[in-house]
Formats: structure tokens, C-alpha cells, sequence
């Protein structure tokens, strides 16, 4: 009499050439309850914890189509009844080990990866015993379509998030995702999966709502969530449950509605740039009538193209910026240098000053003293502020107790002697540097002579505005990006005089705000607004010397999240002139400063579309005053997008040479999370080089061949 | 204020397969929690006409409270089996009678009227946490002679019991020992043990998860000639060996606990009804003969003999400490009533945990012998104590009337 529980086959693959970290599949016997005989157990595990998740790489593929073969031959020997596969604790797997794919050089190799993924996961589905997925945490890409290919699935409700990214990437769910999902739940709920979310900021489904897809056939509770999977398993192996699904409709005009909503979708996101989501629409279309050994061909297909397309390079240079780069700042000062934030002073009660309060008071959860001139205008700002807890709370993103001490950590006063004890204090006033400097005047005239101050000036200089005070060691630019609590970057900026611990004291706060930290050095309008500044002023110079703006919109179309026009919409033509003019006079003609946008701003009007019906139309009013040139230049689309991506590489190359940003990745980072540009574009220095822009501008490319683009 | 006293009744009770601790054996990556919090998840389960916030009280033991046995695993594993926050928890530890110790506090306090229903039950993952890991005794004990060395080694004091009693040979240990693994097999093949097993997930970072539905430790078909062979670790040429001791193991168990009203407004089961218990000490040296003054002192509350008990469950640390009850009480070695479905010695004692297990076959037992009206659950405690609990057959003719 000893425990059911026999180990059998074990793949212990441990190293890979390039050092993959091996997803081994580990095999045990457990009986089944009643009659039901055994079920074989299969645990993916790659030996380490739960924050290096379970990845598919070629070696991990070729133990699982070993083990399934052993598990076949079992089988067909009648010695299991079952299988099942689950992962390690809080993961099951999260798709491709795609850090492989870099070194990945002809379609040959790329057209291997794809065909190795279908054919261990073919030989699941070929199993001659019911096979089951207990998605028992994480499940991503390939870990998706490996429960996809299981006969069954069990969830547990503690799943935190089930994703199929690839087209977020740039790629399409080739192991099965695009042909087995939409004939699983039927392509809207698939096309949810594998468009929607992924274009959605890459949005993911809990468990929960993953059951409720129709993804998994039964949706269990986390704490005993094996054991029950299993007694389920049992329960359907001997006919006790019988699992009913809706029947996925075959009708094509259901199939081409939702194939039209999701194209939709992505041509509003990518504007057909990114060739990813395009052919997985494709590939869905195809899986309402084509035979698996069809579909799985023509995923093999589309990956091998993808794999060798620049955009998922780009599209994986950028992922490992927001996931690499992003959490090592490069420049940061020692971390050990930082200083303790146990207080923070804001300067000033408007909008802007009210949304850091409100960071300030959630993230670092230390008092927040806001100041402003007068009483009223202080008031508001903090009513503003308690308004917004009242909301979280009303939702219910947080409880009362939290309310309650977010509330209280935030207060207003008209005097800046509440400073006294603060370990930062950050202004955000009026932008002029006459008034910055009388405010850090009065700042420092109250605080101790360590305490950081911080300007979230989005132009002014730094240096300038430190010059006059007795401790110019202490001031930093921390640039926020409206809004504040949504925009991920925060560009710190370094003055001449700034020394390590007031910058490292910087980062640290940036940190603990969960905010993308750049170093930035003093210049004008720092790196994001700079760029952006060029790019819509010679956008703007386009339009102005006549070219029509839906011709000069086409030709940009997908490079940020919306066209330069409606843009200014949303930043405020005020600002947006205002900067325009700020690096006007700092760098001369380069940066235009639109007559037009001068008479929209003159005018007052809000911005150059309106809201009408949910469409936008060019406000009437701006369309009448417009100023037309006296010889119009009529440029193609291809002749704006040449020019528009001429000045960025320009722009660029000169940043670069000055030390503005410190490397293109900076500038690419700074891109994708202080203004959306595009993972497919990599941000822009990619494109710029795979369009050839940055060798005929600059003579060279931004970053060598393979980086982010498929090696030569 | 006048009191009203409340019956208390076992409703039910659970427990995981026990294992052998180490790292062989098939928790040794399997946390303790878990194995508690999967009991108590199966009780809620099993019951689902108890609502969750009926329950008022979770107590749970461990010997070693440190690590993933630590924390207030009471209030813990009320919480991780997804009791609602209002349900409160400790813990409890009187050694090997920490559960018996959970069931008779939680009951005192139904029995008060503090409560109405309870949660009780024990976990001891011996492989995680060894007997006396992190312990420090009191230099007083041996300087003073408070206890002799031998009274902190339970194989010491089993070798001690066999002095003590010269009639309690090896060879009749040996013997009650194989008649221990022959019994509980029997009871598998019947299926007697299964329908209080949970099925437990079993975690191994090398071996990936498997399913535990079955005792590890069982040895069937031990004869008295293998024993025999065996060596005794405690003392060269000594009595007590690995075969007629219970091992070294990881489990846990849980059990509902109510008052009569409660189980009857609730529709629970009544498995058993608690009559009286009693815990003794003794000397440390020989903690083994603990249960006999406990039990004298059960059967005296109660008002009863020890020819009115019809079933014995006793816990076999030792089979000489089984034997010295036995013989006490002028009942004989292999006397049908006592451990129908074997003992410890066979399935193991993950520590704290075993006293639930007792019950729980008690109360098999008692579904199986109508004719038995009373019955007693029983084992010794580390330094030298020893419990007993008594309970009544509802499925005997004569249950609830005067006895």
C-alpha cells in the first residue's frame, strides 16, 4: 500500500546552447477517483519561481513532444486514462521564449520555431485519451493555445491574466491560437482575444472572465484548485459530467461581422501599419472552414513572414525597453545616495499642481502641502484632490480607511511655511522663469538646505532657475506628462550645478511614483516635447505652404497614437504654441511656428477638429480664418512623409551629438511612453532606419543592423 | 444570569493521506498550511449546508509553530480556506494531543455556550519540522532533576514503559505491531480508510505536482519475523523499534464541531456525541502510560466503567504504550474492540494532527456497531500526559437517555 502517486518519465533538459531556461514537462501518475483510472499529470516547470515565468523556447518544445510521445505509447497500452497538464505554482506558461529571436536570421529558421510549436502541441490534440488544461496561473501565447489544445479546461478564479499578445507585438498566435480559439467561443469572443485586448495597451482577461469567454470549460476556486480539476477531470472521464459548450456558428456573415469590427479596430490603431493583427484577421477568417493540417500551415506561414519582419523586431526592441530599460535608468545616480521623501511641498494649486498632489499623496502616501497666492484658489485645488479619493472610493478602487488617510495626507495652506519639514517640494507655476525663480526664492527661504526642489517645467532651463539660490546643488526638473496619472514617463533633468544625491533622490521618487525615469540633460523642451514640437511644426509648415491636411494625416498615419491636429486638441493650442514658439526662439526656423495655429489660439477656439456626432469636422470658424499662402505647395504622401521623418532623424542625430538624451534608446523610450508612439516602429528610431531615413539624413543609422530590425 | 449548558456533537472530521516526513517522502514540498487549509475546504464542502459564517471558532494544532506552522495557523487557515474575515482562529499545541486538545477547547466552549459551531483539527509536517526544531529546555529541568534526560526522547520513554512493565516484551510489541499493519489493510481493501481521505495536491519543484489519495507509510504484510530483525535505536538490545512505533510523518486533519441544537437547526450530521474527557500527567520518564489515569478520569466524569466502552481508538506512538493501556485494563492484546482499522503504527502520527484522526474512525466505527453505545479515543503526550475523550453511539438504541 503505498500513495498512488508514481513519478514516471522526467525530461531534466537543463542548459540550451544560447542558455535557454528549459520548461520542463514533469510527468506523475494520479488515480483518479471511482473507477476512472489514472490520469497522467503533466507539470510544466523551468525550476525557478514564479517571477521568471514558464516560457516555451526550442528545447522546452522538443521535451514536451517527447514526453507526449511516451504518454502516447502509454495510452495505447491502456496504462492512463488521461492527461492533464498544468503549470508551477501561479504560472502555467506564457507563451514563446522569444528571447531567442534576435539570432533568429533566415525565414527557414523562423518557419522551424513555428512548426516545432505545432507539432508537440498537434500531438497533444493527437492523444488517444481525454486530455485536460488546469490553467492554474498565468497563461500567455503559447501557454494558451497548449490549453487550447486539450480536449478540456478548468480555470482557477486566482488566474491574474490569460492573454493571446502576440499581435500587440507584431506577431499572430501561430501554435494554434488563430484556427482553435474562434472554433472554440466563436470568433467574436476570439477576435476579443486575440485583436481587442492586445490593441488595447495589451489589455488581459482574469480567470473569471476567461471562463466566461467560454475559454475554459469550468471555472474553480485557487485554494484547492488542482485537486478539484482533477476530481473534475475524473467526474468527465467516467461520463458522470458531460461538458457542454454553445455551438460555434458556421455562418459567414457572423464571422465577416465581427472580422469587420476587429479591422476596424486595428486600422484605427495601427493604420494598417503593423502587419501582425492584419494577418491574424486573415488567419481567423480562414479557421471557419479550413482543416487543422490547413490552418496550422498557414499560421506556420505567417509567423515565418512576421518572424522575419522588422516591425516584430522593432516591436520586441521596444517591449524590452518598457520591461528592461525602463526599470534601470541608464545615468541614474547610486540608488544608495537617494534621500528619504518623507514630505512633499507643491507649488501651486492649479490643474497641474492638483494631479502631482494627488500622485504625490497615493504613491508615497507622505503629507502633501499644496500652496498658491490665494485662499480660494488653494481650496480649490484641494477639493479638487479629495474629490478624486472620493471617487476611487465611491468605485470601490479603494477602502475607507485608505479614503480616509489619502484625505488626510493632503492639505493647503497659502503660506509656504508648511515646507519647513518637507524633503521635496516641486513647483508647478506659470511658465516663466522670472516667476520660478521668485517661487524657489521664497522655497528656500523656508526649507532645509537638503530639501530637493523640482520643477516640472516642460521648457525652461534648469540651470537658469537654480542660479540665484544658495543651494543651487538642489534643484531638478521632473516633467510630467498630462495627465499626470495616467502617462507612464517622467523626464528627470539634470541641471550644471545638480549634484548625485538631489538626482538620485530624483529617480528614487520616480520610482516610487511608478513612473518611467529618463535623464535628461537641460536643454530646451527636454527630449518628448522637443521632438514632438518638430515633428508637428513642419507638420503644421506642410500643411501651412498648402498641402491639404487628410493628405498630410495619410501620410503619417500610425506613427503616433493621433494625428499632430488632433493632438493640439487635446494637449491645448496654447500649449502647444507656446512650445512651439519656446524652441523657436532657442533653435531658429527649424521649429515653425504656425500663423494658423497662432489664429486659433488668437480666436480661442479649443482646437482644429470638433466633436460632431461622435465624428470629427474642422471647427467652421478656423476654417474660414484660415491663411492661406500666397503659392501653395501641394506635397504627395510620400513626399510628407519624407519630410516629416527627414527633420526627426535631424532633430535626433542632433540631440544625440548635444547629449540631450543619451542614447537612441532613451529617445525611443521616452517616444513610446511620454507620447504612444508605436511598438511596431519601435518608438522611431527604428523606423527612421528601416526606412532608410537616418542614413540619407544623418549618414548613419541610429542603431546597428539586428537590434531592432532583422540582421542583414 | 441562568446557564444553559449545551451537548456538544462531532459532525464530521476529515484528513489528508498522512506521508513519511522527508525529503523522499511525498509532502516534502507541500506546505503544512496547505494540508490543514485543504481539511477544512473538504469539511465546508462535504457540509454545504453549514454557511460559512456559522462558523465561529477554528482551532488548529501544531507541535512546531514556526514556519508554514506558525503565524496564528488557527486565524490563518481560516482565512486561506475562505472563511469569511469575521470567523476568529488560534492555535493550539499539547503535543501529540494537539487536535484532541482543539476538539475538547473548541467543545468546552460550545458546551459554555460561547458558541455554537467550531472548526478543529491539527497539522504536523514532521519533514519540514522536525520534533524539537528551534527548541530550547530549560537548563532547570535536568539540573534540578524536574525530568530525566530520557523523558525529552518519546523512543527513551517507550524503552522506559517496557522497564517499567516486564510482562511487555518485544515480542508482544512486535506482534500488536503487525496485527496494526494487518488491520488497516484490511480496513483499505474494505473501504473503510478512503471516505475520510481528502485528495491532496502534492508539490515538487523536481518531480512536478502529483495526487496523494493514499497513506504513504503502511507497510502490509510485516511479519514479526522482519521486525525482529529490526534494530533498536534508542538503547543496544532494546525493545523498541521502527517497525513497532508509529514513524516520523507529515498530515493533517480537521473536524466539525456543534451543539445538538446547532446541528439540528443546520441539518448537520451527528456522528458522535461527546460524553466527558480528561487529561493527566504522569511521570515523563513514562509518558507512554499517560492515557490510563486520562481515561480513569474520562470514565469517572462520565459515570462509567471501562466495561461500558464497546470501541477503542488509541493512538499507537508506541505499541508498549498501547499494551500497557491494554493490560491495565485486563483487555487483551488482540481484542477486537480496540483499533479495528489498526493504528498509527501503520498509518503514521504526523504529531499534533492524530487526535482528529481517532475520532474520525470512531465515528465510522459507530455508524458500523449500533450495538456499541460508548466509545473512547485515547493516546499519551509528550512529557508526560496523556488524554482521553468518550463518546456516544447516536445509532445505539439507547442514545440520549440517561445512562
Amino acid at each position: 500500500m503505498t500513495a498512488t502517486t508514481t513519478p514516471t518519465t522526467t525530461v531534466t533538459a537543463t542548459s540550451a546552447p544560447r542558455g535557454e531556461v528549459v520548461t520542463r514537462a514533469l510527468v506523475q501518475d494520479v488515480a483518479l477517483a471511482g473507477d476512472a483510472g489514472t490520469l497522467a499529470l503533466v507539470t510544466l516547470d523551468n525550476g525557478l519561481d514564479h517571477t521568471r515565468p514558464n516560457t516555451f523556447g526550442p528545447e522546452g518544445i522538443a521535451a514536451l513532444g517527447q514526453v507526449v510521445g511516451t504518454l502516447r505509447r502509454r495510452a495505447e497500452a491502456g496504462e492512463i486514462q488521461a492527461v492533464g497538464i498544468t503549470g508551477k505554482p501561479f504560472i502555467f506558461a506564457v507563451g514563446a521564449d522569444l528571447s531567442g529571436v534576435p539570432t533568429v536570421s533566415s525565414r527557414e529558421q523562423a518557419l522551424e520555431i513555428a512548426r516545432a510549436g505545432h507539432a508537440a502541441f498537434a500531438s497533444v490534440m493527437d492523444l488517444p485519451v481525454p486530455t485536460f488544461a488546469f490553467v492554474n496561473g498565468a497563461a500567455m501565447g503559447g501557454g494558451v493555445e497548449l490549453a487550447l489544445s486539450c480536449d478540456h479546461r478548468t480555470i482557477s478564479a486566482g488566474v491574474p491574466a490569460l492573454a493571446l499578445p502576440e499581435t500587440f507585438l507584431g506577431l499572430v498566435p501561430g501554435w494554434g491560437g488563430c484556427y482553435l480559439l474562434p472554433n472554440l467561443v466563436g470568433p467574436a469572443n476570439a477576435l476579443k482575444v486575440i485583436i481587442e485586448n492586445p490593441m488595447n495597451t495589451n489589455r488581459m482577461l482574469s480567470g473569471p472572465a476567461a471562463a466566461k469567454l467560454g475559454i475554459a470549460d469550468v471555472l474553480l476556486e485557487p485554494a484547492d484548485f488542482l485537486e478539484e480539476s482533477i476530481a473534475w477531470a475524473g467526474r468527465v472521464v467516467s461520463g458522470e459530467t458531460t461538458v457542454e459548450r454553445p455551438v460555434v456558428s458556421r455562418d459567414e456573415a457572423e464571422w465577416a461581422a465581427a472580422l469587420k469590427a476587429a479591422k476596424g479596430l486595428v486600422l484605427a490603431k495601427t493604420a494598417g501599419r503593423s502587419p501582425g493583427p492584419l494577418r491574424a484577421l486573415a488567419l481567423v477568417e480562414a479557421a471557419r472552414t479550413a482543416t487543422r493540417d490547413e490552418a496550422f500551415a498557414a499560421e506556420d506561414e505567417a509567423l515565418a513572414d512576421l518572424l522575419m519582419a522588422d516591425e516584430l523586431r522593432a516591436g520586441l526592441y521596444a517591449f524590452d525597453l518598457v520591461q528592461k530599460r525602463a526599470k534601470r535608468p541608464a545615468g541614474a545616480p547610486d540608488k544608495a545616495l537617494a534621500r528619504k521623501v518623507t514630505k512633499v511641498g507643491i507649488v501651486g494649486a492649479g490643474l497641474m499642481a492638483s494631479q502631482l498632489a494627488l500622485l504625490f499623496a497615493r504613491n508615497l502616501k507622505v503629507p502633501v502641502v499644496m500652496t498658491d497666492l490665494d485662499e480660494d484658489r488653494v481650496a480649490k485645488g484641494v477639493a479638487w484632490v479629495h474629490a478624486e479619493i472620493a471617487t476611487s472610493l465611491e468605485r470601490g478602487k479603494i477602502g475607507r480607511d485608505r479614503a480616509n488617510h489619502l484625505t488626510g495626507l493632503v492639505t493647503g495652506s497659502t503660506s509656504k511655511d508648511g515646507f519647513a519639514d518637507a524633503d521635496l517640494v516641486v513647483e508647478a507655476v506659470f511658465e516663466e522663469m522670472s516667476v520660478k525663480k521668485q517661487v524657489w526664492a521664497e522655497v528656500e527661504a523656508v526649507v532645509s538646505p537638503e530639501c530637493v526642489l523640482a520643477s516640472n517645467t516642460s521648457s525652461l532651463s534648469i540651470t537658469e532657475m537654480a542660479a540665484d539660490l544658495q543651494h543651487p546643488e538642489r534643484v531638478v526638473g521632473l516633467h510630467f506628462f498630462n495627465p499626470v496619472a495616467v502617462m507612464p514617463l517622467l523626464e528627470i533633468v539634470r541641471g550644471d550645478q545638480t549634484d548625485d544625491a538631489s538626482l538620485a533622490t530624483a529617480f528614487a521618487t520616480g520610482r516610487a511614483l511608478k513612473k518611467t525615469t529618463i535623464l535628461v540633460k537641460d536643454s530646451p523642451s527636454f527630449i518628448v516635447n522637443r521632438l514632438l514640437a518638430r515633428y508637428m511644426g513642419e507638420f503644421s509648415r506642410i500643411v501651412d505652404e498648402g498641402t491639404p491636411v487628410p493628405v498630410a494625416e495619410k501620410a503619417l498615419a500610425g506613427l503616433a497614437p493621433m494625428p499632430p491636429f488632433v493632438l493640439i486638441g487635446l494637449v491645448g493650442p496654447t500649449i502647444a504654441l507656446h512650445n512651439s514658439e519656446t524652441l523657436h526662439r532657442a533653435f531658429g526656423d527649424r521649429f515653425h511656428v504656425s500663423p494658423n495655429l497662432k489664429k486659433m489660439v488668437e480666436l480661442g477656439r479649443p482646437g482644429y477638429y470638433q466633436q460632431v456626432d461622435g465624428r470629427l469636422v474642422v471647427d467652421p470658424a478656423l476654417e474660414a480664418a484660415h491663411i492661406a499662402p500666397a503659392n501653395p505647395v501641394e506635397l504627395d504622401v510620400t513626399q510628407v512623409r519624407e519630410r516629416v521623418l527627414s527633420v526627426l532623424a535631424e532633430e535626433i542625430r542632433m540631440m544625440l551629438d548635444e547629449g540631450v538624451a543619451q542614447a537612441p534608446m532613451d529617445i525611443d523610450l521616452a517616444l513610446i511612453t511620454g507620447a504612444g508612439f508605436q511598438f511596431w516602429n519601435g518608438g522611431v528610431t527604428p523606423l527612421l532606419d528601416r526606412e532608410g531615413v537616418s542614413e540619407k539624413v544623418t549618414g548613419s543609422r541610429f542603431l546597428p543592423p539586428g537590434v531592432a530590425s532583422v540582421p542583414a | 444570569m441562568p446557564r444553559t449548558l449545551n451537548e456538544v456533537v462531532f459532525v464530521d472530521g476529515v484528513r489528508t493521506p498522512f506521508g513519511k516526513a522527508g525529503e523522499k517522502g511525498m509532502y516534502a514540498q507541500t506546505r503544512a498550511d496547505d494540508l490543514v487549509v485543504r481539511c477544512i475546504r473538504e469539511l465546508l464542502k462535504r457540509n454545504p449546508q453549514l454557511p460559512k459564517d456559522r462558523v465561529e471558532e477554528v482551532a488548529i494544532a501544531a507541535t512546531t509553530q514556526i514556519g508554514d506552522q506558525g503565524l496564528t495557523l488557527g486565524r490563518l487557515a481560516a482565512l486561506l480556506s475562505g472563511l469569511p474575515n469575521t470567523v476568529p482562529g488560534y492555535s493550539v499545541d499539547r503535543m501529540c494531543a494537539g487536535a484532541m486538545t482543539a476538539v475538547t477547547n473548541v467543545a468546552s466552549s460550545i458546551g459554555f455556550g460561547a458558541y455554537d459551531v467550531a472548526i478543529a483539527g491539527g497539522v504536523e509536517h514532521m519533514g519540514r519540522h522536525p520534533m524539537g526544531e528551534g527548541i530550547d529546555p530549560n537548563p532547570r529541568l535536568l539540573a534540578e532533576k524536574i525530568v530525566d534526560q530520557s523523558a525529552l526522547s518519546m523512543g527513551n520513554t517507550a524503552e522506559n514503559l517496557h522497564d517499567r512493565f516486564p510482562q511487555l516484551t518485544r515480542e508482544r510489541s512486535d506482534a500488536y505491531a503487525v496485527s496494526s499493519q494487518a488491520k488497516l489493510a484490511a480496513a483499505y481493501d474494505a473501504g473503510r480508510i478512503q471516505p475520510d481521505l481528502v485528495p491532496m495536491a502534492t508539490r515538487h519543484s523536481e518531480r512536478g505536482f502529483g495526487l496523494a489519495t493514499m497513506d504513504e507509510p503502511p507497510r502490509p504484510g510485516t511479519t514479526v519475523e522482519e521486525l525482529a530483525g529490526l534494530k533498536t535505536p534508542f538503547r543496544p538490545h532494546g525493545s523498541v523499534s521502527a517497525g513497532n512505533a508509529a514513524g516520523l510523518n507529515d498530515g493533517a486533519t480537521a473536524c466539525i464541531l456543534a451543539s445538538e441544537q446547532a446541528a439540528e437547526e443546520l441539518g448537520l450530521p451527528v456522528k458522535m456525541r461527546l460524553v466527558s474527557f480528561g487529561f493527566v500527567g504522569v511521570e515523563p520518564e513514562v509518558m507512554g502510560i499517560g492515557p490510563v489515569p486520562a481515561t480513569e478520569k474520562a470514565l469517572a466524569k462520565a459515570g462509567l466503567s471501562i466495561e461500558d466502552i464497546g470501541l477503542f481508538e488509541l493512538n499507537e506512538a508506541f505499541a508498549v504504550q498501547v499494551l500497557a493501556f491494554l493490560d491495565h485494563f485486563g483487555i487483551a492484546d488482540d481484542d477486537p474492540r480496540v483499533n479495528e482499522y489498526g493504528g498509527a503504527i501503520a498509518t503514521g502520527h504526523p504529531l499534533a494532527s492524530s487526535g482528529v484522526r481517532l475520532m474520525t474512525q470512531l465515528a465510522a466505527q459507530f455508524a458500523e456497531h449500533p450495538d456499541v453505545r460508548y466509545g473512547l479515543t485515547a493516546m499519551c503526550i509528550g512529557i508526560g500526559m496523556g488524554g482521553s475523550v468518550i463518546w456516544e453511539n447516536p445509532h445505539h438504541a439507547d442514545y440520549g437517555t440517561e445512562a
